[in-house]
């Protein structure tokens, strides 16, 4: 018990708790006789008039008092509660705590340990993972990703092709395990003047096909180059560092101009948080096969067609 | 002044057995029958089945009550505080009227000590051969007697707290449990706590859980006032108590004849010519005992009987005590309970076995999709209360254009919860911005009466 730094408060909790429970089995032997005549009252007066009469109580009322005493004094042998006293029993709310994790282990650690040893496309298909997968993914993905796995501004969604670190089931898999960290540096210096921010802005817009300023895009094509590091010289991205392709249209922090300039100005910083140690691999692993089913058809590549399907590439 | 010199007197004293003698008498055959009636409903209360199910079974680890057709989730928590109350008036509205009858007839400590007793007298035999029997010094007799008794006592005990934890675990499996004694743990701590109070309360506390425990026993004195029947000595027409004699006219002596039978009844110890006391249970044993007697001497039954504190100070008939009754004490009790009962049996035949919640994600304000349409997601959790599947349709209204964009159809099966992603579109430029209220509807397909009707809100960004 690190709460006490100084073992003064440590004794002044042991002393006053000991000599309350002496003093209870003092006071209750003491008030267990008295001297006088029957039908006379104690002598207290409370509220003015109310006295009580010397009638007897029950004596097994007697014995439920001292059975407390008994009880408590038991209890602080066996649990903490006396100072820093730990107790003989060795409880601890986190011992509880990790108990109870440990039963829901074992009761529900085979029913994941079955999903575990399959293929991750085998458990996309298979619907009782995919029921299981479906509350995980409500549990502890939807804060961010929502409900329906379609993202949000800065959290990208879930349900198309597009991947920023790669949308192979094994990749999924490792970004929920190991979590990701997207980091586009701020580039305004680089890229040059707030004139030429726009001008990339444009032409990145162009790449996509999207409404744009031909003549701001034409101009913003050469200082496109500071982004190629990253975003590649056909601005199709790098699923290895995470950086986005820029030639669809879907945008994670928004596809308007002024929204581009800003990300190009100030940069942009994502981090998805790793759950290796939280969910741990079993769970990971129906989830990564959930969310994996939530772009592709999982009737499809059955376990038979996978090996034909590298040959057709 | 002779006063007596000042004594030790003990704070808490042992209990002095009390040994109640057998009667009959038409009070004592009304216990007997709510003695069957409330036990025939509990002990065999876990055994009827419903649609292939226990009829009654309170499912905690499920959190999910089953009363024969109904099955109650903890949303439904509102007819347990109905229940609740309809019984503390029913309690008001009877003590007010007759006293504690429900402590005389209807308690289970009055119940179970009815059936201990009787019990103890197949073993011990009556009265006077129990108290006999409790002065013996030890004989194997004397401990052949007793431990049949114990154990009969145990027997029933143990039968009855496995009958209690059969409400909230099905028991027939505790049935086929109980033979390998494979009870789980919490299993086997209510069982034998249930029985051991049993045991120990109707076995050895009986009048004292009554006397020194039992609150109501206690506060019910708040609701007698002078109309209230009670059980009272007529001492106008008992004293002077004398036995009866030959050699004295009997028209000297009041009815009374001081033959002490309705003490010797008295479950708690009382005699109840000394008037009212808290310890009477209002068990009229007293009365049945003394009306044998009356009919034994060749006098009017009534000596001992249910009357009125006014009844008695004005001499009223029965049928005057009857028109007393219905004072405006007991019109409130009435009406309340009246009332309370109409709308909970109202709430729970109106009730739909179906709950919605409509949970906006919070993670966006709302996002903007193709063709600038705003998008909202919500999920919702959709609890399917009842014993069927169903399938529900969902309706969106209360925005121009608003509509649904994920499959408006959704399949919950019987007494399941769902959790349902959907996702709602308004046209550009719809709605102001900020929040717009919306309504989300669930209907079933298959039963158009089980819908439910939730608000929400759509927020546009602005």
């Amino acid at each position: 018990m690190a709460d006490f730094t100084n073992s003064f408060w440590d004794l002044y909790i042991v002393v006053l708790t000991i000599l309350g429970i002496v003093g209870c089995a003092v006071l209750l032997y003491s008030q267990s006789k008295t001297t006088g005549k029957s039908g006379e009252t104690t002598g207290h007066v409370w509220d003015e008039d109310l006295s009580e009469l010397n009638t007897p109580m029950p004596r097994w009322w007697m014995w439920l008092f001292y059975i407390t005493i008994v009880f408590g004094s038991v209890y602080l042998v066996l649990y903490p509660g006396l100072g820093s006293f730990a107790g003989k029993l060795g409880w601890k709310s986190s011992g509880q705590y990790q108990a109870e994790v440990q039963a829901a282990d074992a009761e529900f650690g085979p029913l994941f340990a079955q999903f575990q040893k399959q293929d991750l496309k085998a458990v996309a298909a298979d619907p009782k993972a995919h029921a299981i997968g479906e509350r995980l993914f409500l549990t502890y993905c939807a804060q961010c990703h929502g409900s329906d796995a379609r993202g949000n501004k800065g959290f990208p969604n879930l349900t198309d092709k597009d991947w920023l670190f790669g949308g192979a089931p094994e990749t999924i898999k490792e970004t929920i395990m190991h979590g990701r960290n997207g980091v586009m540096p701020p580039m305004g210096a680089a890229v040059g003047t707030d004139k030429d921010v726009e001008n990339v802005a444009h032409y990145v817009l162009s790449l996509s096909g999207s409404t744009a300023d031909p003549i701001k895009a034409s101009f913003g094509k050469e200082k496109f180059a500071a982004c190629m590091a990253c975003h590649g010289a056909d601005a199709k991205g790098n699923q290895a560092i995470g950086a986005p392709n820029l030639t669809d249209k879907i945008w994670l922090f928004g596809g308007s101009a002024d929204t581009i300039m800003e990300t190009i100005r100030k940069g942009r910083n994502t981090t998805m948080p790793a759950f290796a140690e939280f969910l741990g691999d079993a769970k990971v692993h129906v989830l990564a096969a959930y969310v994996w089913s939530l772009s592709n058809d999982v009737n499809q590549p059955a376990a038979p067609a996978q090996e034909v399907a590298p040959a057709a590439q | 002044m002779n006063e007596p010199a000042p004594q030790v007197i003990k704070m808490y004293a042992a209990r002095e057995e009390i040994y109640p003698r057998e009667i009959k008498g038409k009070y004592v055959s009304l216990r007997w029958l709510f003695v069957w009636l409330t036990q025939l409903v509990f002990y065999c209360g876990p055994w009827l089945q419903w649609n292939g199910r226990q009829a009654v079974l309170f499912d905690l680890g499920a959190r999910k009550f089953y009363i024969f057709g109904i099955v109650l989730w903890p949303q439904d928590f509102i007819y347990l505080a109905a229940l609740l109350i309809i019984s503390a008036y029913l309690l008001f509205l009877a003590t007010a009227v007759a006293g504690r009858v429900w402590c005389g007839f209807a308690c289970p400590q009055t119940v179970y000590t009815e059936i201990f007793l009787w019990i103890e007298r197949k073993f011990e035999g009556n009265r006077s051969a129990r108290m006999a029997l409790d002065k013996q010094p030890p004989s194997l007799k004397k401990f052949a007697k007793k431990t049949g008794k114990h154990l009969t006592w145990a027997v029933l005990a143990l039968w009855t707290g496995y009958t209690f934890v059969g409400y909230f675990t099905p028991i027939k499996v505790l049935g086929s449990e109980a033979f390998t004694l494979s009870f789980g743990p919490w299993e086997w701590f209510w069982v034998v706590f249930y029985a051991f109070a049993t045991y120990g309360n109707a076995g050895w506390m009986r009048e004292q859980v009554c006397k020194y425990m039992c609150p109501y026993a206690r506060f019910q004195s708040s609701m007698f006032d002078k109309d209230t029947l009670i059980i009272s000595y007529d001492k106008e027409r008992g004293e002077p108590r004398a036995p009866i004699s030959k050699s004295k006219p009997v028209s000297d002596n009041g009815s009374c004849i001081d033959c002490s039978l309705c003490v010797q009844v008295c479950p708690t110890g009382i005699d109840i010519r000394n008037g009212l006391q808290y310890e009477c249970i209002g068990c009229a044993s007293c009365v049945d005992a003394c009306n044998s007697v009356m009919d034994k001497i060749g006098q009017p039954r009534g000596l001992v009987r249910y009357t009125t504190e006014h009844g008695l100070v004005n001499k009223y008939t029965p049928a005057q005590i009857r028109e007393r009754t219905l004072r405006p004490r007991v019109r409130i009790y009435t009406a309340i309970l009246g009332l309370i009962v109409c709308a909970a049996a109202a709430s729970l035949y109106l009730r739909t076995p179906l709950k919605m919640d409509v949970i906006r994600d919070r993670g966006s304000m709302g996002r903007e999709v193709e063709d600038g349409m705003i998008e909202n997601v919500y999920r919702l959790q959709i609890m399917n209360t009842s014993e069927r599947g169903h399938t529900y349709q969902i309706r969106v209204s209360g925005l121009d254009t608003l509509t649904q964009v994920t499959a408006d159809q959704v399949v919950v099966a019987a007494t399941e919860t769902k959790a349902y992603p959907i996702r709602l579109r308004v046209a550009h430029g719809v709605g102001k911005a900020g929040s717009n209220k919306i309504d989300v509807e669930l209907k079933a397909i298959d039963e158009p009466s089980l819908h439910v009707k939730e608000h929400a809100v759509f927020i546009v960004p602005r």
